[in-house]
């Protein structure tokens, strides 16, 4: 029999898990969607408002589903967390109230005017709107990092005896704002963002040249996607070097554990793969000997905090932390590999596979590779959170000590197996949706650019 | 006036905000079925279509409001109505879902079949939050910690169906007058058909229920009792709901649903200020009750909270506004159409 404590656990963990699909894609799709709808502004190029106005009925369904799981993580808190709620409201509500306030209403609200309101406002308030829903998206990863970074490094409060227990009460709004982890965080989980959507867009138009359907429009859409690709995945390291150095500095033990390092001690090894063996507290696998010290404190021979400094009960679970953290490590790298493909195929204009056999396995393989940064997102926020347990707010309050008091197995259990049916349910529709869209192309769109397209394909480089 | 009674206000206007947004396409949904073409049911998802998720966000900020300045009123009433609100959920989600997917695909099966989930799930959210405003009032049994000591099943005694029900009452009519002000041609002589109906439904409802209130939950009324001025918004409501007909037959449809609006915001003034400044009372030990002073964050956050909103909700306020001007008028279905 389970407990309360796992299965509220579990049901946060796949309510975040399969939200966060969704909003990724509507961060990095709402900027490469102003980029699409300025360059029909600025060409006059059909073939861009076809392109955007295609992109835009993505955006439509990926929101929608976001919306509809979203939903539930903003009342999970009070609903299965109701003693964390009562610990941190104060201090965490406001971030995550910001974020209705400020974001929500911006995006949504927006979204009617791009979605519905083509033939009823002037392209340039069609194009505001749109740069309006990207803005919202982004405020939104803003103020949910805000607060969850507070959960993991947590700043500019102080613990309140009240009415027999003790709360967190804010003492400076821009000290909780700016946490030691939020900026570092925010960069890298916007990072994600973009390359999620980056290889949406270039999946997509993969899929068009390989079956040599409308290879004018992949091809300036694969050109967006592979900028914006190329850019994050280079960027992703920066930021992820910097993020594992606000890691070191305030979660030492989460670190210790992304790293399986028991002992403390200089020349600390970086593993390139490995197996914890957690009963002998050692790591099995590759290391680069020194290479932990010297990332994490530029020295070689500076020690670095390992688990040997934690009581077991204040350890977080070290193998899950490990292997996600290398396995998104590796998917980065592969992003990176992957982002120099398409590139290459650019430069040397390979957009054409017929009788290009490779060519054809190379647009192939970037078809596949939609999967890999969504895949690095979900791993990212294992380590993040896993790597943060046992607590729920770190050094102050154990996960265990957060549940609600009103709630029971019985009940965590009825919900956890709802909502899985129900996203199981959402999540065929999502993907039978979304593949008959692309199934059915920007081709179908009625308007101009049909004519767009008709005119394409008596070109050399139509259907 | 203090902070935590300005809050008190604020998270009203927000839910009262949701009720008036989210009741009308609720009702929609309610009153789906009733329309029996492909063309006509497509209308109606329609006239919602632009705005059915921007109005769920009022009930995603209100939330978000309430566990920042109320924490303990958002971890009790959550955790407390847990089943229920999880039901809640699932119906708000299917809903969406139905709405998004309905048309995507041209299968009579399919379409029937997301028919039906848009209509329940309509119904189902209508009455739960309905039954959730009946227990508020009815009052739930807390121990000193703030925690529900009750059970799921608890919260389904009468008076909370009955509020229920009157909350489905209120959305149907609510959405028929939003319906008949977005529809032309037959399917609005259809729609105007359903209008008195809905308005007897309401009205009988709504009747038996604030009869159950005056003699079983004096509490509730107390407000009244003490200041008879009070009695203005009761008058209110009631001319409110009397100009509904009145507007309908004078066909003037947006002045309709203007007084439909008011009606909504005058019964949620109505029980706020009845409430005040109890936020969750607790029943039968109405010692253990959480007020506006005992549930509330620091007066920092307050203030600081105060500030967001000050900046946030004129910009929401002015472009859900412009929202609503630009998709003013008769639905017209379009390729980009739902």
């Amino acid at each position: 029999m389970m407990d309360v404590a796992l299965l509220s656990r579990v049901q946060f963990a796949l309510t975040a898990a399969f939200h966060y699909v969704f909003p990724p894609l509507t961060i990095g799709l709402g900027l490469m969607l102003v980029v699409m709808e300025w360059r029909w502004l600025r060409t006059g190029d059909a073939d861009y408002r076809a392109m955007t106005r295609f992109w835009t009925r993505i955006f439509g369904l990926v929101f929608a589903v976001g919306v509809g799981s979203g939903i539930v993580l903003e009342f999970q808190f009070g609903t299965n967390w109701a003693a964390y709620s009562r610990y941190v409201g104060d201090v965490f509500g406001s971030a995550l109230a910001a974020e209705g306030i400020f974001a929500f209403f911006l995006e949504s609200g927006f979204l009617a005017i791009v979605l519905f309101g083509w033939d009823r406002v002037r392209p340039g308030v069609h194009f505001l709107a749109t740069c309006m829903v990207c803005l919202g998206a982004h405020f939104s990863a803003v103020w949910i990092i805000v607060a969850n970074s507070w959960q993991q490094t947590p700043a500019g409060f102080h613990l309140v005896e009240r009415g027999g227990g003790v709360r967190a009460e804010i003492t400076s709004f821009w000290e909780l704002v700016l946490n030691p982890s939020s900026v570092d965080r925010l960069i890298h989980v916007v990072l994600g963002a973009y390359l999620a959507s980056a290889f949406l867009v270039i999946s997509v138009s993969a899929y068009y040249l390989v079956k040599g359907r409308h290879q004018r429009l992949a091809v300036k859409s694969m050109k967006i996607g592979l900028v914006l690709a190329l850019f994050a995945s280079l960027a992703q390291w920066v930021s992820g070097h910097s993020s594992a150095r606000v890691v070191v500095e305030h979660q030492p033990a989460k670190l210790a554990a992304m790293e399986g390092l028991y002992r403390t001690g200089p020349r600390s090894p970086l593993h390139l793969f490995g197996w914890v063996d957690e009963r002998g507290e050692r790591v099995w696998g590759l290391a680069v000997p020194g290479a932990l010290s010297l990332l994490a404190h530029g020295r070689l021979d500076a020690p670095v905090t390992g688990l040997d400094q934690f009581a077991p009960e204040d350890r977080p679970p070290i193998q899950v932390t490990f292997q996600a953290f290398h396995l998104m490590v590796f998917v980065g790298a592969m992003l990176v590999a992957l982002s120099a493909l398409g590139c290459w195929l650019w430069w040397r204009k390979l957009w054409d596979p017929t009788g290009r056999p490779w060519v054809r396995a190379a647009l192939w393989v970037l078809v596949l590779a939609v999967v890999l940064p969504q895949m690095a997102n979900q791993l990212g926020w294992i380590v993040a959170e896993v790597g943060r347990q046992p607590w729920i707010v770190y050094g102050l309050l154990r996960t265990r000590d957060g549940l609600s008091a009103a709630v029971g197995p019985g009940a965590v259990a009825f919900s956890l197996a709802l909502f899985a049916a129900i996203y199981l349910l959402l999540f065929a529709l999502f993907l039978m949706l979304l593949d008959r869209k692309i199934r059915e192309g920007p081709v179908l769109e009625a308007g101009p650019e049909v004519s767009a397209e008709r005119a394409g394909r008596r070109g050399p480089g139509g259907e | 006036m203090d902070l935590n009674a300005v809050w008190f206000v604020l998270i009203g206007i927000l839910f009262t905000g949701y009720a008036v947004l989210d009741g009308f396409d609720l009702g929609v949904g309610a009153l789906h079925l009733l329309a029996r073409r492909d063309k006509d049911r497509r209308v109606l998802l329609n006239a919602i279509g632009p705005v059915w998720d921007g109005n769920e966000v009022w009930l995603v900020t209100g939330g978000g409001a309430l566990f920042a300045a109320f924490p303990e009123a958002y971890a009790t009433v959550f955790s407390g109505f847990y089943i229920a609100f999880f039901l809640f959920l699932a119906a708000l989600v299917f809903r969406a879902v139905s709405i998004e997917f309905r048309s995507k695909l041209p299968w009579r099966w399919w379409r029937a079949t997301w028919d039906v989930g848009f209509c329940l799930g309509s119904l189902i959210g209508g009455l739960l939050l309905g039954v959730a405003l009946g227990n508020i009032v009815w009052g739930i049994p807390l121990n000193a910690e703030g925690v529900y000591t009750g059970r799921f099943i608890d919260l389904l005694h009468p008076y909370a169906l009955l509020a229920g029900v009157t909350s489905v009452a209120l959305f149907m009519m609510h959405g028929a007058i939003y319906l008949h002000l977005k529809t032309e041609g037959a399917l609005q002589e259809q729609i105007r058909s359903w209008i008195r109906p809905c308005i007897i439904f309401f009205v009988l409802t709504y009747s038996l229920l604030s009869l159950a209130t005056l003699l079983y939950v004096p509490r509730a009324t107390s407000a009244l009792r003490g200041q008879p001025w009070l009695f203005a918004v009761v008058v209110l409501t009631v001319l409110a709901i009397a100009n509904i007909p009145r507007e309908i037959f004078g066909d003037r449809p947006g002045r309709a649903f203007l007084s439909s609006c008011a009606t909504i915001v005058l019964l949620m003034a109505l029980f706020g200020l009845n409430m005040y400044p109890v936020l969750v009372p607790s029943e039968p030990n109405v010692a253990h009750s959480l007020d506006i002073y005992r549930a509330a964050s620091s007066q920092q956050t307050l203030g600081i909270m105060l500030i967001i909103a000050g900046i946030g909700m004129p910009l929401v306020l002015a472009y859900t506004a412009s929202i609503y001007w630009i998709f003013r008028g008769k639905v017209r279905l379009t390729e980009t159409s739902y």
